[in-house]
């Protein structure tokens, strides 16, 4: 009996692998900055470069760090997403213009929308390297204490924004700071 | 046979189509130690690649990062902890070894010795069977049963 039970049983094995590995996101990789403070930066803020922004002058408020570029396709696709999120004044949307022209990011804003509080240029992509952006677009959600406590890679989607990341953002907000 | 050679030979043969850049180093070892430093690191974007066979933008961002740490005297250890705690031990193609990666790196071996086991297991059953064909009260009984069918046989020509 165990004789022939056991191809069975082998393949029953096999094809929950499978499955699985079917169903795994080979571009979502575990970020190890979660739970860890958010890196420091200080850029030039995209239509004023003579002002910098940096992570202090955000402490104290949840904030969200979405990475974006004008020659970036999936941007586009979550675009919307985020003009409705600035729509709620939730929650304080941080833009990360990453290795971007200024003249072709404020152009992709003035056509789109622009749902950004205040964005910054990381022309060279040295803020991206630190906050281990590898696919923009990535989203980043930042509590009063400044400690990264969620990261979304890839284009955030309608369902993301209401089961996820609103829900974060309420409970982050109800923390102290 | 020359078919052949030429097979082995592409098996073996890597494609090399790394950019070339110029970087200019202040020691040899220093080039050395950025040599192999680029060809440990994992390109994020095209995940099957390292960053010095890479020409993705952020390979050239992490390729200049390496170089710009080690004209700043930082070691290469100093560098691999720069790029994990930044994307984490995907980064490197030999990550190290601890509880996370136990599974990367024990799994062949374990897989290996179960094979073996197994192997070992069937040739020691296939034996035995063997053994039992051939006991000597089977040969005894088989040739009883030839004599009588053979007997039979006879019988029938003869009818």
């Amino acid at each position: 009996m165990l004789k022939y039970l056991m191809p069975l049983v082998l393949f029953a094995v096999m094809a929950v692998f499978l499955a699985l590995g079917l169903n795994l996101n080979p571009r979502d990789i575990p970020s190890p900055l979660i739970d860890q403070p958010a890196p420091d930066f200080a850029l030039p803020v995209l239509g004023q470069p003579e002002r910098t922004l940096n992570k202090t002058a955000l402490m104290g408020d949840v904030w969200l760090l979405n990475v974006w570029a004008s020659w970036c396709g999936s941007c586009r696709i979550e675009h919307p997403i985020f003009n409705q999120l600035a729509k709620k004044k939730l929650v304080t949307i941080v833009g990360l213009n990453y290795k971007d022209e200024a003249p072709a990011a404020k152009q992709w804003l003035a056509q789109l929308g622009n749902p950004y509080n205040i964005s910054v240029m990381d022309q060279e992509g040295r803020t991206g390297i630190d906050y281990g952006v590898y696919g923009v677009p990535e989203t980043f959600v930042i509590d009063k204490k400044g400690i990264i406590r969620y990261k979304h890679t890839g284009p955030v989607e309608y369902s993301d924004m209401q089961n996820i990341l609103i829900p974060l953002i309420k409970q982050l907000k109800a923390e102290a700071s | 046979m020359k078919i052949l050679r030429v097979f082995i030979l592409l098996i073996f043969s890597s494609v090399c189509y790394g950019a070339v850049e110029y970087k200019k180093f202040d020691t040899p070892q220093q080039e050395e130690v950025y040599k192999v430093l680029i060809e440990e690191i994992r390109c994020l974007v095209c995940q099957n690649q390292t960053i010095a066979d890479s020409n993705a933008d952020l390979a050239k961002d992490l390729r200049r990062q390496v170089y710009e740490m080690l004209q700043q005297g930082k070691t290469k250890q100093q560098i691999a902890d720069f790029m994990t705690q930044r994307y984490g031990d995907f980064v490197l193609y030999n990550p190290p070894f601890k509880a996370k990666t136990g599974l990367l790196w024990i799994g062949p071996i374990a897989f290996l010795l179960i094979g073996l086991i197994m192997l070992v297991l069937f040739t020691r059953k296939k034996k035995a069977l063997d053994k039992c064909d051939v006991s000597e009260t089977d040969m005894k009984e088989s040739a009883e049963k030839k004599a009588k069918v053979r007997a039979l046989l006879t019988k029938g020509d003869q009818l």
